[in-house]
């Protein structure tokens, strides 16, 4: 077990101001996670799975996790089952 | 990473000089020091964002002076806060190695070495005037150095780069000799566009326009002249190019290699406007070439080009603008 960085499709909402807001996550089982809400935006480094970009620290199902905006992509700190 | 890391920096306003685009910069921090306190303080602050927004480790000396400084964020690597203070330099920086002062290299530690001097405290304590004879004026800056009496100050970041910009130039050595006026014309539009549209991000405009050409015999030679207004346009630099071209390229041998380079610069910010007819043109063809970067940057450099670069794929292929690379300027500079 360890900690992967993964790419994952994000479904986004832009304002009009163009600020962008990550409504759910897909994961590859077929899974969508509801973004509840999203807590904090900053530009952070993730030191557990190496990357750096804009972070956004979100709540899914009531458990706080951070979703990272890599331009132009997005990843998470997924756990490693292997 | 350059360019976040500076954003990193910006946590304050600082006065900030980009020493060397990779890994070094200066921050001129007194004014900060009521609101965030001491140097080490707000060094701690940036490491700390540094290693939380980007996940790398700083390390960072903290001086009065840029030589001390940068001497400081030599001493602990790869992620500690050195401080060289008027009150401990003589303990810190003076027990150093010579060489570890900055333009110290291999050939000047040798002819200090020979004078007995090995540390830093040795060249601080040793008699200027020998080190100026010695070592020319070089000698005076190094004594200069080791005894903290450096004082130039940390440019803004901003007014490096553009303002102390005399010239924008590209060369290109064509792939093949440029055999005819049609050649010559590619190659000055590729080189006109990359120079004016490299005008335009540094927001400089040229009242001189120089042309290099050399021969398939290496025998190169430059001429010049002036525009009629100060530009950034490309066209107007390739009519005075393509006119140096013709007036001084007589015997009509081919060309191995071109340049352009665009002089007699000025900000832009302080245009005469005009209500002639060539003013408005010229107004309307800024714009226009100001479209095409935009959507060079979006495309790609070769999404728009003119119908004429499509007659010489091999000539015109090039993209000088995003090849040419700018080296950190010097501290002496």
């Amino acid at each position: 077990m360890g900690i992967e960085k993964k790419y994952v499709p994000v479904d986004v909402s832009f304002s009009i101001d163009g600020e962008m807001s990550p409504l759910c996550i897909h994961w590859e089982d077929g899974r969508v996670y509801q973004i509840d809400k999203i807590l904090d935006k900053r530009q952070a480094a993730s030191l557990k799975a190496g990357g750096q970009g804009m972070r956004y620290t979100v709540r899914i199902q009531g458990q706080v996790k951070y979703l990272w905006y890599e331009e132009p992509q997005w990843f998470v700190e997924a756990i490693n089952s292997n | 990473m350059a360019r976040k890391r500076e954003q990193s920096f910006r946590l304050s306003r600082q006065k900030i000089e980009i020493v060397s685009k990779f890994y070094l910069s200066a921050l001129d921090i007194t004014a900060q020091q009521a609101l965030f306190g001491d140097g080490e303080k707000v060094a701690n602050e940036i490491r700390r964002r540094i290693y939380a927004e980007l996940g790398v480790t700083a390390s960072v000396g903290v001086s009065w002076n840029k030589i001390f400084a940068k001497l400081g964020s030599d001493l602990k690597k790869p992620d500690a806060t050195t401080v060289i203070s008027r009150e401990n330099y003589k303990e810190v920086a003076w027990e150093l190695p010579a060489e570890d002062l900055l333009y110290v290299g291999r050939s000047t530690k040798r002819k200090l070495f020979n004078f007995g001097i090995r540390t830093i405290g040795d060249l601080a304590r040793f008699d200027p005037s020998l080190l100026k004879n010695s070592l020319g004026k070089n000698g005076q800056t190094l004594w200069y150095f080791a005894n903290g009496l450096d004082d130039a100050p940390v440019a803004k970041a901003s007014m490096r780069g553009p303002s102390i910009i005399k010239s924008v130039g590209n060369s290109t050595t064509a792939p093949r000799d440029l055999e005819s006026e049609e050649d010559v014309r590619l190659t000055l539009y590729v080189l006109c566009e990359s120079v004016a549209s490299r005008m335009r991000d540094y927001g400089v405009l040229a009242s001189t326009v120089q042309v290099t050409f050399r021969d398939k015999d290496l025998l190169s030679y430059q001429r010049q002249m002036g525009l009629a207004s100060p530009t950034c346009v490309s066209g107007m630099l390739f009519d005075a190019a393509i006119k140096l071209y013709r007036d001084n390229h007589l015997h009509g041998k081919p060309l191995r290699s071109i340049g352009v380079r665009a002089t007699g610069l000025s900000q832009n910010w302080h245009v005469q406007l005009s209500y002639t007819d060539e003013g408005k043109q010229m107004q309307k063809r800024e714009e226009l070439e100001k479209t095409i970067d935009a959507l060079r940057n979006r495309f790609g450099h070769q999404s728009v080009k003119r119908a004429v670069m499509l007659s010489d794929d091999s000539l015109t292929g090039l993209d000088p603008k995003s090849d040419h690379t700018i080296h950190p300027v010097s501290y002496f500079a």
